[in-house]
Formats: structure tokens, C-alpha cells, sequence
């Protein structure tokens, strides 16, 4: 017998047994996921390559000789698309966190700074971001004036940072008021300014919370990239356009999908590793 | 204790309404330097509210708050000077949870006070060591007890070396076990000579650590003398009552 009083302990038989089933069990799990996704994957291609119109899609979007074709300039294209996220997320998160926090601001003198915060937020959450590169795109150019930036690629970075500016202002301003009152109260109790408590106390404890869901905008930011396609930078969907324009075969689309999709799924599982190990520190 | 009794703190007639309520009605309190003051009542009593308000962390309906002779309950005062040389201390300590024992403490002293990290950083490990805690500088609040984070929360107030320390039932938050070591510190603070006000339920406790203990009733202060005269001879039958259910003993 095991478990009995004593420093040494001996597992008793009965845990012993149930750990036996524990195992069984896991493995029987194991094996049920894998021929499940198995069965799975085999209907969907069935159903795929079943269906009256395989041969003539199969032709058009999965042709090995157009992919291979296409790969190296709809590469090049992406790799604009890179720069412009790579741009943008740092300008991104400048303009959110400053708007979230004038936003903060209580000082009367602050008014009109305050209120500019709402009005930028209200309307560049409401304008579809392919309009907002459309008007920064044409318009900005329209406007003539001196050193405004005509380079179609920068327009485009100014119309994203614009628009995901706002929706990042409110992810942090979520997080600033999820922190709670007794701590900026603790802050200023000690002496701290507002701007001493925001800064050290509030912010710090802001931004940790709010990582996965920026990481998710993130996402969202990349693939948006290619929305700057419809003003005419040269990036992966406006290559994979040309191409496809040019041998009526869309191929080259499904090379700049999973292009954005090699891109995105690592950011994308990282967010999810975050969010769980948050999770697990809750749980403590 | 000094010659000179001039008060440290002087509260007078202060009333303070929430949502048409008076929490307050018209308090009188002074404090000279190096006294303890315990305030008891019920829970709503306003003792709590009271230590905010001396703090500004509430602002005042009527009456005036004096610190060391100069009113602070005017608008126009700069509060955060004002906190600058006042220490509070919460229920539920409020530690930074994203900063180290060590950054908690220093923070003020480094960001307000401009101290240099190293002064500021040496000063806080050597009360860390005076009051038990010498091995937890470098642990964030969620890896101590209760009992340890509500002592790191009282260094913290104390590392400004502020004039007056509030403390605002400071061990109601903890289990038994941990109030003792809590209740350590204040005493020691005490033999050191720093001027406190308490809100406290320890009712044995004030009885030991304070020169005057008032008893807050409904935000009026009913009746304050000496821990002798209030808890064996009280005047006030409200103070009787009181004393009656919490203690449990006909005083």
C-alpha cells in the first residue's frame, strides 16, 4: 500500500490504474482527430475535383507553368507590401496611442486637442479604408502643394495609417480605461501628475493588455496592404492583376494569396500564444 | 513630544455630500505633531472618506483642511505638492503590479522628488531591511502575501518621508494570520515618531497605539479623547453602542 503517512511516497495501485486509463483514453482521442481530418480531407478534395467545372478551374487557377511564371515579379510586388506594412504599423501605433491618450486629457486647456481626437476617430472608423485610400490618393496629389508627397506607395501609407490609426486609438483607449481607478488613484496619491501617472503607471499596465488584440489589427493591416492596389503602386495583387490580365489565366492570384498568407499565420499564431499564456496567468 | 502644540493638521466644520447624502457632516479634528489618531465607527462612518479628503483625492463641500498652518482645501492649491508630503496607505494596497517591490517604492521619490535611482534605490532597500522584507526587492506584488504587499504599500508611502501618514484600514484586507505583522510596522512608525491618522476595526489595537481615538458616527464626530476615556468610560451612548456590538464586552 502507497500513500500511506510518511515522507516517501509509493503510488498506490489505484492511481497507478488511473493513470493507465488517463493514457488509453488520450491516445484513443488521438487517434479519433486523425481519422476524422483524414475522412475530412478526402471528401473536400472529392467534392472538389468531382464537380462539373474542375478541369476548366483547375486550368485557370492552379496551372503550375503560370505559377512559376508569376512568382518572381508578384514576389517583387510583395515585397512592397512589406515595406508599406513594415511603414505604416510603427506610424500605426504612434498616432493610436497619441490620440488615445489626448483623448485622456482632462485639463480644459485641452478642449480643442480633445475634441479633434473624437472627430478623427469617429470618422476614420466610419469611412471604408478603400475609400480613404482613394481620397488621400487622388486628393492629396490634387491639393499642389509643396512637398506633399506624390509617390503613389507613400499616399498609401498615409491613407492605411489614417485609417488603422483610428481603430488602434481605440484598442488602447480600451485598455487605459481597463486599468483600474485605484491604481491611478494610488499613483497620484504619491504625488505623481497625470501625465507621471499615465506614463508609468497606467500606459505600462495598458499596453500589456491590449498586445493581442493590436496583434490582431496588425493582421488585418497586412493584408490591407493590398487594398493600396486600386490607386497603381506596383505591389503583389496589382502584379498578380497584370499577369492574370495579360494570359486570362488566374493563377497568379492564388501566388499572392498565399503570399499575405505566409505572412499573416505566423503573426496570427503568435497572437494566439499571447492571449493563451495571458489566460494562464489569470488562472494562477 | 515638543513644547510646541501647534496642530500638524487642522480639519475644521468639513462636510462632504455624495449623490445628495452627507458623508460628512461637519468634522473637527486637529492633530498635533507626532500623534496617532484612531478613528473608529461602523463601516459608512465616514473615516475612510475623511482620509481622502485630508489626501484631495476628494475635494471638501464646506469647512477648510490646514497642513502645517497653510490651508490645502483651496482650489487653488496645488494638490499634487500637497500629496507630495502626505503618505496613504489603502485597504487594498494598491501596489503597481507591473513594477518590482523596488520600483514600487522608488518610483516617487525618483519621478517627484528627482532623487537619483541609486539614493532612491538604497533609501528603499534600507527600509525594506528595517521592516523584514530585505529578500523581496526584486518580486513582483503577485508573489507576496497579502500581509507582505500591505508592508511594501506602507514603505512605499513612507519612502517621501511625508508628514503625515494616513491609513486606511489597512489590515481589513488580510486573513488573521497576516494582521500581526502589519499592525508591526504602524507600531514601530509610531515609536519613530511620525504623526498618523488611522481608520481601523482593530479595535485592541487602537486602544494600544493611539493618543486620541474619535468615533465617527454617521459622518458626525461624536465624541474623541484619549484610548482610556473612550473605551472604559465612554460618554456618548452612540459611542456605547458601538463599542457594545464590536467589542462585545459592557465597557
Amino acid at each position: 500500500m502507497g500513500g500511506l503517512s510518511g515522507d516517501t511516497w509509493v503510488k498506490s495501485a489505484r492511481q497507478v490504474e488511473r493513470e493507465k486509463t488517463r493514457r488509453r483514453r488520450a491516445l484513443r482521442s488521438g487517434s479519433v482527430a486523425t481519422a476524422s481530418t483524414v475522412v475530412f480531407l478526402v471528401l473536400l478534395i472529392w467534392l472538389l475535383t468531382a464537380s462539373p467545372g474542375w478541369p476548366r478551374v483547375q486550368e485557370t487557377f492552379f496551372s503550375p507553368e503560370a505559377f512559376v511564371r508569376a512568382l518572381p515579379e508578384v514576389v517583387d510586388g510583395f515585397l512592397l507590401n512589406v515595406k508599406i506594412f513594415l511603414i505604416a504599423e510603427p506610424l500605426v501605433l504612434l498616432v493610436g496611442l497619441l490620440v488615445a491618450v489626448v483623448r485622456s486629457l482632462k485639463s480644459p486647456i485641452f478642449f480643442p486637442l480633445r475634441a479633434l481626437a473624437v472627430a478623427y476617430t469617429d470618422i476614420f472608423r466610419g469611412v471604408p479604408t478603400i475609400l480613404v485610400i482613394y481620397l488621400v490618393g487622388f486628393g492629396l496629389p490634387a491639393l499642389e502643394l509643396q512637398g506633399m508627397p506624390t509617390d503613389l506607395a507613400t499616399l498609401g501609407v498615409i491613407a492605411l495609417t489614417l485609417s488603422y490609426g483610428a481603430y488602434v486609438a481605440e484598442v488602447f483607449r480600451a485598455g487605459i480605461e481597463s486599468v483600474h481607478p485605484s491604481q491611478r488613484t494610488a499613483a497620484r496619491s504619491l504625488g505623481l501628475t497625470h501625465g507621471q501617472s499615465m506614463r508609468h503607471v497606467v500606459l505600462p499596465q495598458a499596453v500589456r493588455r491590449v498586445v493581442p488584440p493590436l496583434l490582431n489589427d496588425f493582421v488585418s493591416l497586412q493584408k490591407d496592404t493590398a487594398l493600396v492596389a486600386t490607386i497603381g503602386p506596383l505591389e503583389a495583387l496589382r502584379q498578380a492583376q497584370i499577369h492574370a490580365s495579360g494570359t486570362f489565366n488566374y493563377t497568379p492570384y492564388l501566388v499572392a494569396a498565399l503570399l499575405f498568407i505566409l505572412l499573416t499565420i505566423p503573426i496570427a499564431r503568435f497572437t494566439d500564444y499571447l492571449a493563451a499564456r495571458t489566460q494562464r496567468r489569470r488562472g494562477q | 513630544m515638543k513644547g510646541d502644540m501647534s496642530p500638524l493638521l487642522a480639519i475644521k466644520g468639513v462636510w462632504k455630500h455624495y449623490h445628495g447624502h452627507s458623508v460628512l457632516r461637519g468634522i473637527d479634528l486637529e492633530v498635533r505633531p507626532h500623534e496617532v489618531v484612531c478613528l473608529i465607527g461602523a463601516s459608512g462612518s465616514g473615516k475612510s472618506t475623511l482620509l481622502r479628503c485630508v489626501n484631495l483625492l476628494e475635494t471638501i463641500d464646506d469647512g477648510t483642511i490646514h497642513l502645517d498652518g497653510r490651508e490645502i482645501s483651496d482650489p487653488r492649491v496645488n494638490a499634487d505638492k500637497v500629496r507630495q508630503r502626505l503618505g496613504i496607505v489603502f485597504q487594498a494596497f494598491n501596489l503597481f503590479p507591473h513594477m518590482t517591490v523596488l520600483d514600487n517604492i522608488t518610483l516617487a521619490p525618483r519621478k517627484v522628488h528627482k532623487v537619483g535611482r541609486e539614493q532612491a534605490e538604497e533609501h528603499a532597500r534600507g527600509l525594506l531591511a528595517r521592516f523584514g522584507l530585505a529578500d523581496k526587492a526584486g518580486a513582483y506584488p503577485d508573489r507576496l502575501s497579502g500581509g507582505q504587499q500591505q508592508r511594501v504599500a506602507i514603505i512605499r508611502a513612507l519612502a517621501t518621508q511625508p508628514r503625515l501618514m494616513l491609513l486606511d484600514e489597512v489590515t481589513s484586507a488580510l486573513d488573521p494570520a497576516l494582521v500581526a505583522e502589519v499592525l508591526g510596522i504602524i507600531r514601530e512608525l509610531k515609536e519613530g515618531g511620525m504623526t498618523m491618522i488611522l481608520a481601523t476595526h482593530e479595535m485592541s489595537f487602537a486602544r494600544d497605539i493611539a493618543d486620541t481615538v474619535c468615533f465617527l458616527d454617521g459622518g458626525v464626530l461624536r465624541e474623541h479623547g484619549t484610548p482610556e476615556q473612550i473605551f472604559t468610560d465612554p460618554r456618548h451612548p452612540r459611542t456605547r453602542d458601538f463599542l457594545r456590538t464590536v467589542i462585545g464586552a459592557r465597557p
